[in-house]
């Protein structure tokens, strides 16, 4: 078996084992909170007759590992059961506001890498100087403000005070582009609508820059760190030595090492990406996951709850395997360890 | 300590950080005495002064009711105070136990206790404290468990990897040897180790504590009105850009201030005592 696939085969069970887990966490803090979902879900004039009909068909008088083993059995079929919100089957209802949420993250995704790596390079190459500390002065004030507070400073300086960029939303109503993927930016093009596609980019750029800031600046002041260690190396100052350009030294030596522990960290921050799209979305009225999951938790939705968290944990586990596959590809002694055993 | 005290106060940037921790720290703990409105942490209506931008007495402006926000942001800080107190007094010492224990330990224990923290690492942090929180009620004690409850993983996972180098050092293997218990070792020989690391995260964490309890308000699921909180503040607001831009700005501005004190003290206390994370 190629090391590649075995490396896969490995990070997908232990992830499956985690997200096991996490079904049983999240299960079990619905299962424990006091009220009956019943007569939640019935309202307050429900008969008694209802709510017994209703705790039989929902399970509830059962133990609790039953319980959670229907529940087991209905997600291995694909079914969350059905959000007492919405009345409608949970998995359609986050099938239809996930690829929001999950385009602003990706974005978002994207641009912390190209610009927290770069600026921390920059940092690191110039440490001690004045740009070194201007880049570490602002990325500290990056992860001193949640993202509501960022996407609320960046909506009133370039959408109201000056108005380079909409306000809210997606797409300008003017559009209409079928949805075939969920994905605004490649369903504009998709139907050839490169105007459309462009107001959708428009539209992305404060919600994704407000939430990718923490992100940025975090991957910044990992990066410079890192690299301010290897800086210190005995083969760096031999590259010095034979008259390498400063340039070529600090992408080239620096940077490759470091760039292991900066992604471990950029999927970490990816994680805490899909929770604080919750924060932006709220403030850009992103038609997403966010307004959605406020919704069920006030309502005390167990269903979709349950649902939403599970399909978040999965998302930021599937994230995780693929950065420890990017690792894997980049580390030559993940590689090469992997193909001697 | 009063080494790396010296050494804060003599660079700027962590001077900066002490001198805004501690106008934060002493308007919360004074803000009976510097606040100009006390009464208006509470629900109270001025409808003659609502809604006024900055100006004399209201240096931060009033709220749709005519409530001082400066005043409000001084409670605010009170409450985001006792929880990061109160959850980092909870969270530290359950993850820290069991980071030790799984680290020092191994075998099952660690196999077991790591994946029981994998499991909450996969879960992103303001999400699982979110359902937490819609499932209990949303006051302020059940932030504090819902926050605690997403904390205690990342000390397991420090003190884990601390714990996991320092066993195979000489003096723990010299402790063994003259037979002491496992609880010694751990606690007695293992854990003084640690405390430099544990200590810069707790400076840093108390900032991101803040964060977070704001965030969850921010949603509607933290600290109840009329509890003055800067993130329902940014939140209230944020319905009123960019007329009324003081409601937002200046809670928002607040949390940015604390946040980034905590953390230029943390940042200093990482280079003094030369710990990673």
């Amino acid at each position: 078996m190629p090391p590649v696939v075995r490396l896969l085969a490995k990070r997908l069970g232990t992830s499956l084992i985690v997200l096991i887990g996490v079904s049983l966490l999240i299960f079990a803090i619905a299962r424990v909170i006091p009220g009956d979902p019943a007569r939640i879900a019935l309202g307050p004039n429900a008969t008694p007759d209802a709510i017994a009909a209703l705790r039989d068909k929902l399970h509830l008088n059962d133990p609790f590992i039953m319980q959670y083993g229907y529940f087991l059995a209905d997600l291995a079929r694909g079914d969350l059961g059905v959000s007492l919100y919405t009345n409608r089957p949970v998995v359609r209802d986050i099938a239809d506001f996930l690829p929001a949420t999950l385009e602003l993250v990706i974005v978002a995704g994207l641009m912390m890498v190209a610009f927290g790596l770069p600026l921390g390079v920059l940092s690191a190459r110039y440490r001690g100087g004045w740009i070194d500390h201007s880049i570490r002065t602002v990325t500290l004030l990056g992860v001193s403000a949640p993202s509501f507070v960022w996407a609320v400073i960046l909506m009133l300086l370039f959408a109201f005070f000056i108005p380079l960029f909409p306000i809210a939303g997606r797409i300008s109503d003017t559009y209409s582009i079928p949805s075939v993927t969920g994905f605004l930016l490649v369903d504009t093009l998709l139907a050839g609508n490169i105007r459309a596609f462009g107001n959708a980019a428009w539209h992305i750029v404060l919600p994704a820059f407000a939430l990718a800031l923490s992100g940025i600046a975090q991957a910044a002041r990992l990066t410079r760190s890192n690299m301010v260690e290897t800086y210190d190396r005995p083969y760096i100052e031999m590259a010095k030595s034979y008259g390498f350009p400063e340039k070529r030294i600090a992408w080239r030596y620096a940077f490759k090492p470091s760039l292991i522990p900066s992604m471990t960290i950029i999927g970490l921050d990816f994680a805490a990406m899909l929770g604080n799209a919750f924060l932006v979305e709220a403030v850009y009225a992103w038609p997403g996951l966010s307004r959605y999951g406020v919704a069920v938790i006030l309502r005390k939705d167990l269903n979709a709850i349950v649902g939403t968290v599970l399909v978040i944990s999965a998302m930021f586990l599937i994230v995780n395997v693929i950065v420890d596959l990017l690792i894997a590809f980049i580390n030559p002694r993940i590689r090469y360890s992997q193909r001697a055993s | 300590m009063s080494r790396a005290l010296a050494i804060l106060v003599r660079n700027p940037l962590s001077l900066l950080g002490l001198i805004l921790v501690a106008t934060v720290v002493l308007s919360a703990v004074f803000a009976d005495v510097i606040a100009p409105f006390p009464t208006h942490r509470g629900a109270v209506v001025d409808f003659a002064n609502f809604n006024k931008a900055p100006e004399w007495p209201y240096i931060f402006g009033t709220d749709l009711v005519g409530r001082d926000v400066f005043s409000r942001i001084l409670y605010a800080y009170r409450i985001s105070l006792i929880l990061g107190v109160v959850v980092l007094a909870i969270a530290v010492p359950i993850g820290v136990t069991i980071g030790l224990a799984a680290g020092y330990l191994g075998g099952w224990t660690e196999y077991v206790l790591m994946r029981i923290t994998d499991v909450f690492l996969s879960i992103p942090p303001l999400v699982l404290a979110m359902s937490m929180m819609g499932l209990l009620q949303p006051t302020l004690t059940n932030g504090m468990i819902a926050v605690t409850a997403m904390w205690w993983p990342w000390y397991t996972r420090l003190v884990y990897n601390l714990a996991r180098s320092e066993k195979e050092e000489g003096y723990v293997l010299a402790a063994e040897v003259i037979g002491a218990s496992k609880l010694h070792v751990m606690f007695r020989e293992i854990l003084p180790n640690c405390v430099p690391s544990i200590l810069t995260k707790m400076t840093l964490d108390f900032g991101f504590v803040i964060l977070i309890a704001s965030s969850l308000s921010f949603l509607g699921l933290g600290v109840q009105p009329p509890t003055p909180d800067l993130g329902s503040m940014v939140a209230e607001g944020a319905k009123y850009l960019p007329d009324s831009w003081w409601l937002t700005i200046f809670p928002g501005l607040a949390i940015l201030v604390a946040v980034f004190g905590f953390n230029l003290i943390g940042d200093a206390l990482r280079e003094i005592l030369g710990t990673e994370q």
